[in-house]
């Protein structure tokens, strides 16, 4: 049987990681081809539906990327997405889900290996903790 | 913070209640009262925004029951121009989500004066529709309750049990309120105490209503302690309870496996709001195939496919705020445990905020602010 390969969603701010993202193409940074991006204008833009829409659809983890503190377009919007995070990760652990199959990260525009490695590590991550148990409940 | 000790004639603390609610609308301290009355049929209270002081005939300011959050209401009635003071006779419960509800613009201020009474618990609006009926007496359901009151051993009569939200419920004392009923440490049939917040004391003074005499009682606050520790009690055993039960999201299905999506919780929630929720939208609206790959990705799946979805999303998008008045499991025509689960899953959201909901009306909801230097630990710092 093949490796489990895992499937990360990645929400990214159009100001910083995703323009981190794309730094990491144009200089052929390698990194697993395991994530699917949706691109955004600010991490403070991601409801927390969105992130728990993704994880009861079947995606190993959720990678949210936004820019440095001090950094929002929008001022503040990456803030508030920390307090978004924090909220959902607590209800996951209460109720007994993994709540590091979420991760929320600080990359600039300019952070093109940053990016990389993120991705790297955070495959690496999703493969120890194997595939998200939702996958294998009929009853969602 | 004055108060003032009302006498009770007759042993009858509801007309001593509805004496108090006649001044307030005949000095002209509101125009219109918003108080739970008794229904002609005997089956229960309603909500009346009463003008004309004649209707204050019923009127139950203490009304075991609690069909809708008053907080919604007062959101209706406040939130254009109402034309007139309102005093809204409220539980503490309803008082804290009328806090919560201002932070969100849902609520103004403005001509509103709040009335907390001290709340001795509710029962469901069916358990009491049927012991009325059964004549074990509307009286005697109500009487029971405020015979506690004065030692804070609070016991509704056999046959009957308070909702569980209220078994559970440590706020029992109205905070915030412009004036406050308080029923605790005291005989209801001999004397009422009404404290009143200093912002209300000059327009009290001044319209002749009533002297304010002294500080608040000391044994009202011990009472009310001896209450919310046992309340305390039942929570954390609740709580408990839950989380051995509710050990990972296939338990928490299982849990609310008979829920039918009606959406009850969520229209009895005074937290929630929004005007248009995310789930009356065509957001998640899928293409038909996408659910054949679902099914042949599980072999099979349970349809609709919303369930787990709805109830967490509704605790990201409102434990921080949840107040606790277990509505929502009132609500619930299967009898799923709600308020259990969004109180314990709140409780602890809160608590990483230090913010409770409906505490203090300058507090900042916890999903609308935040600090710099907080939860760095989020985005992959090393402890």
């Amino acid at each position: 049987m093949s490796e489990f390969e895992p499937r990360i969603v990645a929400f990214l701010c159009h100001w910083c990681t995703y323009t981190g993202a794309d730094l990491a193409g144009t200089t052929r940074q390698q990194y697993p081809p395991n994530i699917r991006i949706i691109h955004l204008m600010c991490s403070g833009a991601v409801d927390t539906i969105y992130v728990l829409k993704a994880l009861i659809d079947g995606a190993d983890g959720v990678l949210i990327g936004g820019c440095h503190p001090g950094d929002c377009h929008y001022q503040t919007g990456n803030y508030k997405a920390r307090r978004r995070v924090a909220i959902v990760k607590s209800i996951l652990s209460q109720l007994g889900y993994d709540p590091e199959r979420i991760w929320l990260r600080w990359i600039s525009a300019s952070e093109g290996k940053l990016f990389a490695d993120t991705v790297t590590h955070m495959v690496e991550e999703m493969k120890r903790k194997g595939p998200n148990p939702i996958k294998k409940m009929w009853t969602v | 913070m004055k108060a003032t000790v009302v006498e009770v004639e007759n042993g009858d603390p509801l007309e001593a209640l509805r004496k108090l609610l006649r001044r307030f609308l005949e000095s002209k301290i509101v125009n219109a009262v918003l108080v739970p009355k008794a229904l002609p049929s005997g089956a229960g209270f309603v909500q009346t925004l009463i003008k004309d002081p004649e209707m204050l005939k019923d009127a139950h300011p203490l009304a075991p029951t609690m069909p809708v959050q008053s907080a919604r209401i007062v959101s209706n009635l406040t939130i254009g121009e109402p034309g007139g003071r309102i005093g809204a006779v409220m539980k503490s419960c309803e008082l804290r989500a009328v806090v919560e509800l201002a932070k969100f613009l849902q609520v103004k201020l403005d001509h509103l004066v709040t009335i907390g009474v001290d709340c001795l618990g509710t029962y469901e609006v069916k358990d009491y529709a049927r012991a009325a009926e059964e004549k074990q007496g509307a009286d005697s359901l109500t009487g029971q309750l405020l015979k506690g009151a004065k030692t804070g051993d609070v016991k509704p009569p056999d046959g009957i049990d308070l909702r569980l939200a209220c078994r559970m419920c440590e706020n029992p004392v109205p905070i915030n309120a412009d004036m406050t009923i308080g029923l605790f440490g005291h005989d209801a049939s001999q004397e009422i105490e009404v404290i009143v917040a200093d912002r209300m004391e000059a327009d009290l003074r001044d319209k002749g209503v009533f002297e304010l005499s002294s500080d608040e009682s000391d044994s009202r606050k011990q009472v009310a302690s001896q209450l919310i520790e046992q309340r305390i009690k039942t929570r954390d055993q609740v709580f408990r309870e839950f989380k051995e039960r509710v050990t990972d999201l296939e338990a928490l299905m299982n849990t609310l496996s008979t829920c039918i999506r009606c959406h009850n919780c969520m229209v009895a929630c005074p937290i929630c709001y929004c005007k248009e929720c995310v789930f009356r939208t065509p957001t998640f609206e899928h293409q038909s195939d996408q659910f054949l790959r679902w099914a042949d990705r599980k072999g099979g799946i349970q349809m609709p496919t919303d369930t787990l979805i709805f109830h967490l999303t509704r605790m990201a998008h409102m434990a921080t705020s949840c107040i606790g008045c277990g509505l929502c499991d009132s609500a619930c025509p299967n009898g799923l445990p709600v308020t259990s689960l969004f109180r314990m899953v709140g409780h602890e959201v809160q608590s990483l905020f230090d913010y409770v909901p409906g505490r203090d009306f300058e507090e900042t909801p916890p999903v609308t602010t935040f600090r710099e230097d907080e939860l760095q630990l989020e985005t992959g710092a090393k402890d």
